[in-house]
């Protein structure tokens, strides 16, 4: 036994502890509580791997049965794989870095306490996500993620913005979950189990599905979830919003690990996917066009971390592109390296931001390598790994992304191509923005505590060099060899597509400022179509939410409830008034009265026999 | 019984006369129960009504030969002695609380 369930255990430690004292606690305590126990996990993790070794089959511990009616048996289990190693490493690994970052971010913030008992709570359910060893147990965590993503996106509660951005990500989600609660059904009618074992192995045999068919249908209800958990189109909206969080929540859960869920998920029911061809071009156009359409938002964004959020999305969606197209290994690759650089842009912006007393705007920033150069150094590391210049780790990834989706269908390589160029512009346009130039605002800038640059550092150094963990290497054998052919010609030009960003940038906010003012002037409508965010929100509004609110009030509110319940409910009532208002006239309080309704009684029944008796 | 005896009345009364009676006893009783306005009366219209189906009873047991009726009989008997002792006991609390015995002048049972 190796007791994988101490690698949750420990945060769920931490959580109960500041739950439940960490109000009366001293910070320094809270401190110790929360990070010591994500450090204790780390350190677990790091225990149990060096102790299983190479893992070539997956480590299964099983600890009890948890469902057992009729068919379905569900046990609660554990088990790690490669897969699952490479998540530990970076759910554990990333925790503990973003929450060292938050112990100096959040010091002067209220509610310090709730937001890392929250934070504990998040890290106890996402290594319960990616150790379960069957998809219930999967789907425990998954919906525990989303339950502290909604919880922390609403951290600040007074401001409505706030807590509206949390209703929307738990609404959206449920979405993308009752997809995956359908697929979860027939999986379990298919196969008869949920366990990941059982069920792979009865697909093992079965014939690749060229026509769409169960395996098919449960493959896309999974991708639904994945769209949902992981912002893919159509179901992306909510993590835009969901920047109203602080901004380490931003960096953990919605840039480095709750959103990368979805994208594990599809990775870990790959031997289903490989049956399903159709569902995955399913995956890998919506991938596709998320990362497209999201890339060019991110373009004319003035919030540093929407700008982030958008890029978050576009990235996710080059992850699904890699799914999609049968490099799963490839798109967990990118999983790690863009928790490392977009954790580090979340944490660099929230230094910035944190260094401006809460400025988030980038029309308002300027000049500041100067002032904050610890700041600046890392997050040119981090735009350097995003935006693909070699040899750092963004570039090692995408590339190898960018190459099997060439080899599935080229003109997906064109695309990601183009997504790649804008990445790296709106990246650099961020860092132009934010550190070259003049000053714009009015605040006093400071740098961050060594609690806050540590981190950056340590992310920087990961940024860079992270691209030489082989993942793809290590992966291999689980989901067997997708080799697509190294082709120098097509890595040039995807590193010529992300010079050509950064040189844009360059040019338009650093050689002529008025350059980028004067074009999007030049595009009026199509600019304001995207600055809007192709108005994907008031679409929603307008085709969903509206007709199901005034669905609910209309018809549901003032229709059923108020018109069939309640008239059923106040219906019965009067009818028994009427009746009763009749018969109280019987009760006269005359006991020989009743005495003469007792005999008029009897005579009737004497009667109804007499003619029954008759009859017979 | 004698043989002889059992010649001289051979049918002894007919079970029907029996009925009769217990029909006119009751009848008696219930329009006693319906009619007379004094409490006392009325109770005493029960004990009527409950001797009426307590002739009933003990004519058939006698009729078929079995015991059943007698035992019914001697039932009605103990709910009716129980009846009485109950009932006197609520005459005389009303007879104290209301200084009647009108049986219309209690009517605190209606609404």
């Amino acid at each position: 036994m190796h007791h994988l369930w101490l690698i949750p255990a420990f945060p769920l430690a931490g959580f109960l502890i500041n739950g439940i004292a960490g109000r009366r606690m001293p910070k320094t305590a809270v401190n110790i509580a929360a990070v010591g126990s994500v450090l204790l996990s780390f350190l677990w993790v790091l225990k149990v791997l060096a102790g299983l070794g190479s893992l070539e089959d997956a480590y299964i511990e099983r600890y009890f049965t948890w469902i057992q009616s009729g068919f379905v048996n569900v046990s609660f289990d554990f088990a790690v794989d490669r897969l699952t190693a490479v998540m530990l490493m970076i759910v554990t690994g990333i925790g503990l870095i973003i929450h060292i970052y938050a112990t100096g971010y959040m010091s002067h913030e209220g509610g310090y306490y709730r937001f890392f008992s929250f934070m504990n709570l998040f890290m106890f359910f996402m290594l319960t996500l990616v150790l379960g060893a069957n998809y219930l147990v999967l789907f425990v965590g998954w919906e525990g993620v989303g339950l502290c993503s909604y919880l922390l996106i609403g951290f600040y509660f007074l401001k409505k913005s706030a807590g509206d951005a949390g209703k929307k990500a738990f609404i959206v989600n449920r979405i993308g979950d009752f997809g995956f609660s359908l697929a979860m059904f027939l999986i379990m009618v298919t196969f008869g189990s949920l366990d990941f074992g059982q069920v792979f192995a009865k697909a093992q045999p079965m014939a690749v599905e060229h026509q769409a068919g169960t395996v098919t249908l449960i493959c896309i209800l999974l991708m639904v979830g994945a769209a949902g958990k992981s912002a893919q189109l159509p179901l992306y909206v909510w993590l835009p919003d969901a920047m109203e969080g602080p901004t380490p929540v931003s960096a953990l859960i919605h840039a480095a690990t709750m959103v990368t869920a979805g994208v594990y998920m599809v990775a870990r029911s790959a031997p289903l996917f490989n049956h399903a061809p159709i569902a995955l071009d399913v995956v890998a156009v919506a991938g596709l066009l998320t990362a497209v359409m999201s890339a060019t938002i991110g373009l004319t964004q003035y919030d540093i971390k929407k700008v982030f959020a958008y890029s978050t999305v576009s990235q996710l969606g080059y992850m699904f592109l890699g799914l999609g197209v049968g490099a799963y290994s490839a798109g967990i690759f990118h999983v790690m390296t863009h928790a490392f650089f977009k954790a580090l842009l979340f944490l660099g912006a929230g230094s910035v931001i944190h260094a401006l007393s809460g400025e988030q705007d980038l029309r308002m920033m300027g000049g500041l390598r100067k002032k904050i150069p610890v700041t600046f150094i890392t997050l040119v590391c981090a735009a350097v790994a995003i935006a693909g210049v070699p040899p750092f780790s963004g570039f090692m990834s995408k590339d190898a992304i960018l190459l099997s989706a060439h080899h599935h269908h080229p003109w997906m390589y064109w695309v990601g191509v183009i997504t790649a160029g804008m990445t790296a512009f709106y990246v650099f346009r961020a860092i132009f923005m934010c550190f070259f130039g003049a000053y714009r605002g009015s605040a006093h800038p400071h740098e961050s505590p060594v609690s806050m640059t540590g981190p950056l550092a340590i992310l920087a150094l990961l940024s860079l060099g992270g691209g030489y963990f082989n993942v793809p290497q290590y992966l291999e054998p689980m989901f067997g060899g997708q080799h697509a052919p190294h082709e120098t010609t097509l890595v040039l030009i995807s590193v010529m597509a992300g010079a050509a960003g950064i040189l844009l940038a360059f040019l338009f906010y650093v050689i002529k400022p008025g350059l980028a003012d004067g074009l999007s002037r030049a595009f009026g409508p199509v600019y304001r179509l995207v600055y809007d965010k192709y108005r994907v929100d008031e679409l929603y509004d307008a085709t969903v939410v509206h007709p199901i609110r005034d669905g609910s009030r209309l018809l549901l509110w003032r229709g059923f409830d108020v018109g069939v319940i309640d008239g059923v409910v106040n219906g019965a009532g009067s009818v028994a008034r009427l009746i009763g208002g009749g018969l109280r006239h019987m009760q006269s309080g005359y006991i020989r009265r009743y005495a003469a309704w007792v005999v008029v009684g009897a005579i009737v029944l004497l009667a109804a026999a007499a003619g029954m008796g008759g009859q017979r | 019984m004698p043989a002889e005896l059992t010649r001289i009345l051979p049918q002894s009364v007919p079970l029907s006369w029996y009925l009769i009676l217990s029909a006119i006893l009751f009848s008696l009783g219930v329009a006693g129960f319906l009619f007379r306005r004094n409490i006392i009366t009325v109770f005493m219209s029960i004990e009527l009504m409950l001797n009426a189906v307590n002739l009933t009873f003990v004519a058939f047991s006698y009729h078929l030969k079995q015991v059943d009726g007698h035992i019914f009989s001697f039932f009605v008997m103990v709910v009716a002695a129980a009846e009485a002792a109950v009932g006197l006991a609520i005459i005389l609390t009303v007879f104290k609380n209301r200084s009647t015995l009108e049986i219309d002048e209690v009517n605190s049972m209606k609404l």
